[in-house]
């Protein structure tokens, strides 16, 4: 009996290793701490009724970022553990398993679980107010789709703790990722926890994509819209037309796994190119949903510090289109070497290369706006115009990776991970910087301190160089992604060295930034304004933080960047209405989602284990919680008049 | 927020359950959702289609579907589909009743084609010895019509819900509105199946 509660514990916690026993206690520790201070202060119930249940789009975008920060804290962690562990040739401060382990989780969790929230964070807070609508269309389902993400990154990442990790890559390549190469429950833990975030990521796109159709405010039509919401319009198409697709494959991998099916095997007549196909055909348009949105903040933030209007409005719209089109014509490129005929290859080259055209056509646009703009180098702006010569250099070595014949050569080397780095780092990474820098104040009413932010940019824009520059040069030299380590004299070990310390640089910056927001949220400058940038679009025209309401009189527009006009002196005053206050339709606050979710994550968890007993029953308590919401009819309340006057009054914007 | 954008619409001529702005906008949500799930099935019908020919030395179309059970599984969707049609009519002329019997048929029918195909899944399993992971076919196969079937059954649980609420509280807003998306629904899921019978039965028999 001890003995089999003794192997059962052996097989359910990871165990040999000291850095996960630190892990564990400080898990417990920070669990403890947390409930202790929770109750200590009697905040259970402000916790309950402010936040979980919470279906305001301002506070599920807080939450998105508060989560999608943590998860940045754990990717980044990965990463340094990788560089450490490639400092120097034959090194063992990891083995190869829990390298492996490593760079699985590094990569899944930097775009699953940081970039999609970081972003979805980011356009919950901004979109609504940028077209003027006090709420997105659906917030029970918003709601609903950040809890999904939460339980499905919690579930991920109990992996390395609880049972191990997955080990096959974040793309999860068959056959290495099917049962019978990758056995135990590390690969189980990645198809059903992206799987169960990814359900929230659909319902998402579907609910910004109905937002934004139907519900700007009266004048504003799309070709008035700001850059960022129509970025994040067409990212949320590309959402839609994507994700089901990865749900599939994620799906049929499952029940590979669980019910033994055969369409990744080798065994059996299947076939684990199509998970290749299947998983690009998604993963492809996926780069784009995190680049887009990026694209969208840095239009905003380098329009609004150059102050000038954005150079070539149109023709910024219409590169995203074609890009969002060509994205999805160009999965075959990420397997050239996996032998498909020269045709094929030929085609998705060329398609690959035609995303230059409409990227390259959005690089200069930004560079006329900067020209004779008055520019201003707050925080926002130098992540945005570090991003420039940063993504360049990433867009151009994709270039090169897109020529087919060349592609053999570089393929899987270190050359390659520079690029989709120098991609996703300078583009994403250096955007939702930006864009939390801009918000910011939106968010809370308070700046981030400048002084500190400018130290944070500047630290991590040239460790970022110092990390991922050498690299190109260490891929040409014939390192290949995915190694754990390396023999001596190959002419690697000084430039590993130095990408360590550029890693490590990279992490100091995030400490500052990190240090800056705590600093801030007790010295920070506060604004009283509402716009503290001197911004051009709508969501500086109400206070900051936005009322609950967002706007008391839902504005009219007539021109693009109506708060700029209005400044110029060509509209009347979008802050204050002649109309009297009518009463406010909003939702209420609902629990179901966060509780859905638990029985969701309770599911998750039995079918990682293959434990049906417990799967099952928490599959019913997620249907039990649909019907259960599909029989309530009181789920909205108005905010009376005299509550909007006093709130009005109190920033000053009722005459 | 609700009213202003149908203040320039004239209400009166808009059906019930585009009549508020929350039905409006759900049921341009949910046109969009569908065509997630035309995404979805799109893939499953791509995954069908790639593994049809890898039978592994298992049956194979040819030796499995029989042409009886086929057509009438074909034949009660078909219908089912026509009746919640009638449904959708009846709503529009605000009778209660009649959309609540339309319903229920639609749902019986529903459960006739869920039995139907329980039925074909288990004389495949138990006759042919073709299960889930006989060959990738037969995966393939399985779950491209698991898929739809397990759709349908949500969706009869999902008008079970309807028809309580259109009992309680007859025909208002909000339960045209639940009545009407639930229809979409199910004729997708009709249109589902046509390209099923097209790419998984008759190119079974024809090739």
């Amino acid at each position: 009996m001890i003995e089999s509660i003794k192997s059962f514990l052996g097989y359910f916690f990871v165990t040999g290793d000291p850095m996960i026993y630190g892990a564990d206690a400080s898990i417990a520790l920070a669990s403890i701490g947390i409930v202790v201070v929770l109750t200590y202060f009697k905040k259970w119930k402000w916790l309950w009724e402010e936040w979980l249940t919470t279906v305001d789009h301002k506070r599920i975008g807080i939450m998105y970022i508060i989560a999608a920060l943590l998860m940045l804290f754990r990717g980044g962690v990965d990463a340094l553990m990788m560089r450490t562990q490639l400092t120097l040739p034959n090194l063992h401060f990891l083995n190869s398993e829990h390298y492996n382990q490593v760079f699985t989780t590094h990569g899944t969790i930097m775009i699953i679980f940081v970039a999609m929230p970081f972003i979805f964070g980011l356009m919950n807070i901004a979109v609504p107010l940028q077209i003027g609508a006090r709420d997105v269309a659906f917030p029970f389902l918003n709601a609903l789709s950040f809890w999904l993400f939460f339980a499905g990154a919690m579930l991920f990442n109990l992996s390395f703790v609880i049972g191990g990790s997955p080990d096959a890559g974040w793309s999860g390549y068959a056959p290495f990722a099917g049962a019978e190469l990758n056995p135990g429950v590390g690969q189980n833990y990645y198809v059903l926890g992206v799987q169960i975030s990814g359900i929230g990521s659909l319902a998402t796109g579907i609910n910004f994509l109905v937002t934004i159709i139907k519900m700007r405010a009266p004048g504003m039509t799309l070709f008035k819209m700001p850059m960022f919401t129509w970025s994040i319009l067409i990212t949320s198409v590309i959402v839609v037309f994507a994700f089901p697709a990865f749900t599939v494959a994620l799906a049929l991998m499952t029940i590979d796994r669980l019910f033994g099916a055969h369409f990744f095997t080798i065994a059996a007549g299947g076939s684990p190119m199509l998970w290749a196909n299947l998983f690009w055909f998604w993963g492809h348009p996926e780069v784009y949903i995190v680049l887009l949105p990026v694209f969208g903040i840095f239009s905003e933030v380098i329009a609004t510090f150059a102050h000038k209007t954005l150079f070539g409005y149109a023709v910024m719209v219409w590169s995203m289109v074609a890009i969002s089109v060509l994205s999805f014509i160009t999965w075959l490129h990420h397997f050239f070497t996996m032998g498909n005929t020269a045709p094929v290859n030929a085609f998705f080259s060329v398609s690959t290369m035609l995303i230059a055209i409409p990227t390259g056509v959005k690089i200069f646009n930004w560079l006329f706006t900067l020209n004779k703009g008055r520019i201003e180098f707050t925080t926002p702006m130098l992540w945005a115009l570090a991003f420039i010569p940063n993504f360049t250099i990433g867009g151009i070595t994709g270039v090169m990776l897109a020529m087919a014949p060349a592609d053999y050569q570089y393929h899987n080397s270190y050359f390659l991970v520079a690029h989709f780095h120098s991609t996703l780092i300078a583009g994403t990474v250096f955007g939702i910087f930006c864009g939390l820098h801009y918000w910011w104040p939106k968010m809370f009413g308070y700046l981030l301190d400048e002084r500190k932010g400018k130290w944070s940019f500047w630290i991590f824009m040239i460790s970022f160089n110092i990390c991922f520059m050498p690299m190109y040069f260490l891929g040409l030299m014939g390192m290949t992604r995915r190694m754990y380590t390396y023999p001596a004299g190959l002419g690697w070990t000084p430039i590993n060295i130095v990408i360590t310390i550029g890693a490590f640089g990279m992490g100091l910056g995030f400490i500052i930034m990190a240090w800056n927001i705590i600093w801030s949220a007790i010295h920070g400058k506060r604004d009283t304004t509402g716009d503290p940038w001197g911004g051009r679009t709508l969501e500086w025209t109400t206070s900051s933080p936005a009322p609950e309401y967002n706007f008391a009189h839902i504005p009219e527009i007539s021109t693009r960047d109506p708060l700029a006009a209005m400044k110029e002196g060509k509209t009347g005053d979008l802050r204050k209405s002649s109309k009297p206050y009518e009463p406010i339709h909003m939702p209420n606050n609902s629990g179901i989602p966060v509780i859905m979710s638990g029985f969701m994550f309770i599911a998750g968890f039995g079918f990682v284990f293959e434990w049906y007993w417990m799967g099952i029953p928490g599959l019913i308590g997620v249907v039990a919680c649909m019907i259960a919401r599909s029989f309530v009819y009181n789920d909205h309340h108005y905010i009376p008049v005299d509550e909007i006057e006093k709130t009005e009054a109190a920033t000053g914007r009722l005459s | 927020m609700m009213d202003s954008l149908l203040s320039q619409k004239n209400k009166s001529t808009l059906p019930l359950e585009y009549s508020t702005e929350e039905g409006d906008l759900r049921i341009v949500g949910f046109w969009i959702f569908l065509a997630a799930e035309l995404v979805l099935f799109g893939t499953l019908f791509g995954t069908y289609l790639v593994l049809q020919s890898h039978t592994a030395g298992g049956p194979n179309a040819h030796d499995l579907f029989e042409i009886g059970p086929v057509m009438a599984e074909t034949i009660v969707l078909l219908v089912s589909s026509f009746t919640c049609g009638l449904s959708t009519m009846e709503l529009r002329r605000h009778n209660n009743k009649g959309l609540i019997g339309w319903l229920i048929i639609t749902i019986l029918l529903g459960l006739v084609f869920v039995g139907l195909e329980a039925n074909e899944f288990y004389t495949y399993a138990a006759h042919e010895g073709a299960t889930l992971s006989t060959s990738a076919f037969l995966s393939g196969f399985f779950i491209l019509l698991g898929t739809h079937g397990c759709h349908v059954s949500l969706g009869i649980v999902w008008i079970i819900g309807i028809l309580l609420q259109l009992r309680k509280r007859g025909i208002t807003p909000v339960t045209a509105r639940k009545a009407f998306m639930v229809g979409l629904y199910w004729h997708f899921l009709d249109v589902v199946w046509i390209f099923i019978f097209t790419a998984v039965y008759l190119t079974g028999w024809v090739i």
